[in-house]
């Protein structure tokens, strides 16, 4: 049974290089010969220098959407773009991709409403498509969703004595924007800058929540589109974050990194924090996580049936009402906890209570709310 | 003995934000017995340059997982991290890639 020790002496799993030597500089880059090496790949272990690496992890992109048939031809891309080190790394290989892969690029930037976080994200976006000349719309949620934006969400989630449930909605009614935008941008396909740290974390999540349904749709590259929605897919979703960070770096682009205002209280943030002590102990860990997602068959007993439709939207729903409709009426009724947790009660479209019938407390929730 | 140093110490991808929002330091480092290394570097950081929350940036006598090093536009994983001796006119980044907009991840799928 070998135990993981956090201390960073056993954190590495390459061998330590000696005491560095003024006289042995960086080791020369295994592709072109000519340049210094910047990093070693971590799964090949080959010294690459900048520019080399850029161009391998353009090809790996490239080869992620070929060979996963995610953007055919003629497609017309809605690149959720926020600003952040992600979308731009996307957007920009995206860009470069373009030509050989036959697809047209529209950027698609949400705008949940939350005061001077999403204002200065979205300063860096215009930007972004300026300097691209790429088309840009903003979807706001104010305009979406009948004037709640995340701010009135947070207020109204707030002040129950438990972790903030804004999260939660914000990642459903995010998805409904971005598809709203790309519709209205005419797209074939909606793309975003999922990479494989995301993706990992995502697991660990559903494995901790028990969530039954969402592992049994993991693992596919993409999201087919069922129910009438835009094919959705993640060309990063095979790059590790650090990866795309340094490309980032390498190639000079512009991102917004400051983080968002209600996201320490999220839940990603503790898959987040155990999945980088995991990393520590065992580098390959991430993308072990996302291939065991992929090749997980689920017991009979455990397999969600198959989603029928929303009853008020007409957009996949497992129950009566999808999970945006659900959560805005828990806010539009002053009870916006109706649609989380475990039960869910909000999203069997429940009437109000008949007369004579007092109107039953939902019942506290088994497992925190977020 | 080591002769003073100076060093451009550089901090991106949020980590600035510990730093008084600034990125780049021009810093001069005193002359002492020991070399100047990665590792009497950060202790240095620490006690000169954070402005709040070592916790965030440092975690041991390293820097917390998930803060990318690059010396001279090199991962420091090269060069021997830590134990990279400092010359002069030397940069080094420090990246974090802990922040971000990650939310509307957890719904996907």
């Amino acid at each position: 049974m070998v135990s993981i020790f956090l201390s960073h002496a056993f954190r590495r799993s390459l061998p330590l290089l000696p005491r560095s030597d003024p006289a042995m500089p960086a080791p020369q880059c295994a592709t072109c010969h000519k340049a210094r090496a910047a990093l070693r790949r971590p799964r090949s272990g080959r010294a690459l220098c900048g520019a080399c690496f850029c161009a391998a992890f353009e090809a790996e992109v490239l080869h992620t959407v070929v060979a996963g048939r995610l953007l055919p031809s003629g497609a017309v891309v809605a690149v959720g773009a926020s600003g952040g080190k992600d979308s731009t790394v996307l957007a920009h290989v995206l860009q470069v991709l373009a030509p050989r892969l036959g697809i047209s690029l529209r950027l698609v930037a949400v705008d949940e409403g939350i005061g001077g976080y999403r204002d200065a994200a979205l300063a860096a976006v215009r930007r972004q498509a300026a300097r691209w000349e790429l088309p840009l719309t903003v979807v706001a949620y104010a305009d979406l969703f009948g004037g709640w934006t995340m701010d009135a969400v947070a207020r109204s989630t707030a002040g129950s004595g438990r972790s903030r449930a804004c999260c939660t909605f914000c990642g459903v009614l995010r998805r409904r924007a971005l598809e709203e935008g790309a519709r209205l941008v005419g797209a074939t396909h909606i793309v975003t800058g999922h990479n494989a740290d995301d993706m990992a974390e995502t697991v660990l999540m559903n494995f901790l929540r028990g969530d039954a349904a969402r592992l049994a749709r993991g693992g596919g590259l993409g999201s087919p589109g069922e129910g009438g929605a835009l094919p959705r897919c993640r060309p990063l979703q095979l790059a590790s974050q650090k990866e795309v960070v340094l490309y980032a770096h390498f190639r000079r682009l512009d991102y917004f990194s400051e983080e968002c205002v209600y996201a320490p209280e999220a839940f990603r943030g503790h898959a987040r924090h155990l999945l980088k002590l995991l990393e520590a102990a065992r580098p390959s860990a991430v993308l072990d996580l996302v291939h065991s997602a992929e090749r997980l068959a689920l017991a009979p007993a455990a397999r969600p049936p198959a989603p029928g439709a929303c009853s008020r939207c007409g957009a996949l729903a497992s129950r009566a009402l999808c999970q945006a409709c659900a959560l805005l009426d828990g806010l539009n009724r002053g009870r916006p906890r109706l649609a989380i947790g475990k039960g869910r009660r909000g999203l069997d479209e429940a009437g109000p209570p008949r007369d004579g019938e007092p109107e039953r407390a939902p019942a506290p929730d088994a497992v925190p709310a977020f | 003995m080591a002769a003073p140093l100076s060093v451009e110490v550089e901090f991106g991808g949020g980590a600035e934000l510990l730093f008084d929002g600034v990125k780049k330091h021009q810093v001069t480092l005193p002359g002492q017995e020991e070399p100047w290394d990665i590792r009497n570097l950060l202790v240095w950081i620490k006690k000169n340059l954070l402005k709040e929350r070592p916790e965030l940036f440092i975690q041991g006598d390293s820097v917390r997982p998930g803060i990318l090093v690059l010396i001279n536009d090199a991962d420091w994983e090269l060069l021997g991290e830590l134990d990279y001796q400092l010359q002069d006119q030397d940069s080094i980044l420090f990246i974090s890639t802990l922040h971000g907009s990650r939310i509307g991840a957890g719904s996907t799928w």
